[in-house]
C-alpha cells in the first residue's frame, strides 16, 4: 500500500472567505484559496506545475483555475467526479503524480457555491433512471435522507441515542466559537439541539451540516523541497483511500451494502494505519469528515478509536473535547465551521500542526489524523509536524 | 392532476422488473447459472460472472432492515402534501434489500425488522410502485 512515509508533505494552506453568498463565480473562489496557498508556502504560481480538484460538476474545472492564476504548464491537471470521499484522495493523488514524476508542485483544491449555487443538501435533480429510478419513485431524493438511513441502522444494531449525536453538535459548535472562518459561532445546547427541526427522523436539523459558499487549497511538494518554504512541512506519514464491496452506482445504492452500522472507515483502517506506522492511540487530535454528526460514530468505530458499538459513548463526557483525549474538528467542523467538502479539515489540520491555530491550539498537537467520507468510500491522511 | 413525483426511467435492465409491477407481481434477478439472486437487475452475476438470467417472482414478503421518516418536504411543492411518510429498505425473503415506502401505518408503528407484505400503488397509467405494508 501508501509506502512513502514522510516524503511527502503539506507546504501550503489557503482558504476565502466561508459565506452563504459569495456573490462570485467558483472559479473565482478556487483561484483565490490557489493564490493564497501558493503564497503562503513562498512560492510563485510559476512553481506550480500541477493542479487537482474534485466536484459534482458544481465547480471550475483544474485547467480553467490553472489558466486564470497562470500556471505555466500543468504536467497534472486533473478533476476528480466526486464527493466528500475525495477530500484527502486527491492530496494522495497529487503524492502519486509527483512520485511517478508528473509534476513537482501540485495545488489541491475544492471550490464551491454550495449554498447560493448548487445546493448539495436541498436537492438532487428528480430524474429517475438508472440506479435512481428504484430510489427517488419512493421520495428518497436528499442526501440527509440518504444517510439518515445509515444513521437508524446503527441505533439498530447498538442503541446508539439522538443525546449522542447531540454532544457531537453541541461540541463542534463551542470550538467554532473560537474560529473566526466559521459560518456558526454562537453556541448552543442540548436543548437546542432536541428543539431544532427535525429534517428526516432521526436527524435534526443541527445533525446536519452547512451549505456553504467558499474554497480552500493545500499545497503538496516532496518533504525535502518543503524545508525550504516558508513553513515547517507537515508530513503525510500515511494514507488510504477506498471501502468495502458493492458500493454501488451512487450514494444512493448503498441498498447491496453489507453492514450499514459501519461505513468505509472500516475497510481503510488497516491500510491506514500500517502506511502511517502508528495507531489511534497515536493520535494527538483528528479532524473526522461530519457531513453528519452520525458519521463521526461509525468513523470512530471503523478506523480503531473504539470498538464496535461503542460510538455513541464514546464522544460523551468531554472526550471530544479539545481538552479531552480525543479533541475532534477543532475548527467546528462541516456542522459548525462550513462545508467545503471536507478539504477545510485539511486546513485545520496544518493549523494546529504548525501551531498557528491561534486561541484553539492544542497543546502539543503532533499527530492529526484527517478523513473524508461517510458512507461506502472514502480516504484519510495522517498527518505530523 | 398530473402525477408530479419522479417516475422510472425504463432501460433494458429495468423493463421487466416495472412491467412486473404494472401487472402487480414483484420480480427479481436469478442467475441461471449459479442460483444467487439479485437486486436491482444488472447484466452480470456478481458472483459467477454468468449474464444468463432469469426473472422469479418474490413472495413478497419482507422485513424491515433500516427506514427514516421524511419530515422536512424535499422538494416542498411535491412532497408537502406527503409528509411525514416513510422510505425503508427491505429486506425479501429471497434475501436482497430494496428501497421502498412503508404504507398502512404509523411512522411511529415502525419498527426494526417488523414483517411487512407487497402492495402495488398505481400511479400512473403507466407505473406501478410496490410499497409495503405491515403483514
Amino acid at each position: 500500500m501508501f509506502a512513502l512515509r514522510d516524503k511527502y508533505s503539506i507546504a501550503g494552506i489557503g482558504y476565502t472567505e466561508f459565506s452563504k453568498k459569495s456573490g462570485r463565480t467558483v472559479r473565482s473562489l478556487a483561484s483565490e484559496a490557489c493564490i493564497k496557498a501558493t503564497a503562503d508556502a513562498g512560492l510563485k504560481v510559476s512553481d506550480i506545475d500541477g493542479i487537482v480538484s474534485y466536484n459534482f460538476n458544481d465547480s471550475a474545472p483544474a485547467i480553467a483555475v490553472a489558466t486564470e492564476i497562470g500556471v505555466p504548464q500543468a504536467g497534472y491537471a486533473v478533476d476528480f467526479l466526486s464527493g466528500g470521499n475525495a477530500a484527502n484522495l486527491i492530496i494522495l493523488s497529487a503524492v502519486a503524480a509527483i512520485e511517478a514524476g508528473l509534476a513537482k508542485t501540485v495545488l489541491c483544491y475544492r471550490a464551491m457555491n454550495g449554498r447560493s449555487g448548487f445546493r448539495l443538501g436541498g436537492g438532487r435533480d428528480m430524474s429517475a433512471y438508472n440506479i435512481t429510478q428504484y430510489t427517488a419513485p419512493f421520495g428518497w431524493i436528499t442526501y440527509p435522507q440518504a444517510m439518515a438511513m445509515w444513521c437508524r441502522r446503527h441505533m439498530i444494531e447498538y442503541g446508539t441515542t439522538s443525546e449522542q449525536l447531540g454532544e457531537i453538535a453541541v461540541q463542534f459548535r463551542k470550538n467554532a466559537e473560537h474560529n473566526e472562518r466559521a459560518m456558526q459561532r454562537t453556541p448552543i445546547t442540548m436543548d437546542d439541539y432536541f428543539n431544532s427541526r427535525m429534517i428526516v427522523d432521526p436527524f435534526h436539523m443541527l445533525d446536519i451540516c452547512l451549505e456553504t459558499d467558499g474554497a480552500c487549497a493545500v499545497l503538496v511538494t516532496t518533504t525535502e523541497r518543503a524545508r525550504d518554504m516558508a513553513h515547517k512541512p507537515i508530513r503525510i506519514m500515511g494514507g488510504a483511500y477506498g471501502g468495502g464491496p458493492n458500493q454501488g452506482e451512487d450514494l444512493f445504492d448503498a441498498m447491496r451494502w453489507p453492514d450499514h452500522s459501519h461505513n468505509y472507515a472500516k475497510y481503510i483502517a488497516d491500510d491506514l494505519w500500517s502506511s502511517a506506522g502508528i495507531g489511534p492511540k497515536d493520535i494527538d487530535l483528528a479532524q473526522i469528515y461530519d457531513c453528519f454528526t452520525y458519521s463521526i460514530i461509525m468513523q470512530l468505530e471503523g478506523l480503531g478509536f473504539c470498538k464496535d458499538g461503542e460510538g455513541g459513548p464514546f464522544v460523551q463526557g468531554g472526550r471530544i473535547a479539545p481538552t479531552g483525549e480525543l479533541p475532534l474538528n477543532t475548527a467546528g467542523g462541516l456542522l459548525s465551521e462550513g462545508y467545503i467538502h471536507g478539504l477545510n479539515h485539511v486546513v485545520e489540520a496544518v493549523q494546529q500542526l504548525r501551531g498557528d491555530a491561534g486561541v484553539r491550539q492544542v497543546p502539543n498537537a503532533e499527530t492529526c489524523l484527517t478523513t473524508a467520507g461517510a458512507m461506502t468510500c472514502g480516504s484519510a491522511l495522517v498527518l505530523r509536524n | 392532476m398530473s402525477y408530479d413525483k419522479p417516475l422510472p426511467v425504463l432501460d433494458p435492465e429495468s423493463t421487466p422488473f416495472w412491467e412486473a409491477t404494472r401487472a402487480h407481481k414483484l420480480k427479481i434477478v436469478r442467475c441461471a447459472d449459479c442460483g444467487q439472486v439479485r437486486f436491482p437487475p444488472t447484466s452480470f452475476c456478481p458472483h459467477c460472472n454468468s449474464a444468463a438470467i432469469e426473472w422469479i417472482e418474490a413472495s413478497g414478503k419482507a422485513t424491515v432492515f433500516s427506514w427514516i421518516v421524511v419530515r422536512h418536504p424535499v422538494p416542498k411543492d411535491i412532497y408537502a402534501l406527503d409528509v411525514p411518510y416513510v422510505v425503508a429498505l427491505v429486506t425479501l425473503e429471497e434475501g436482497v434489500r430494496m428501497p421502498t415506502n412503508i404504507v398502512g401505518c404509523t411512522p411511529e408503528e415502525v419498527t426494526a425488522y417488523m414483517p411487512v407484505t407487497v402492495q402495488f400503488r398505481d400511479v400512473t397509467p403507466e407505473i406501478t410502485l410496490p410499497v409495503f405494508a405491515p403483514a
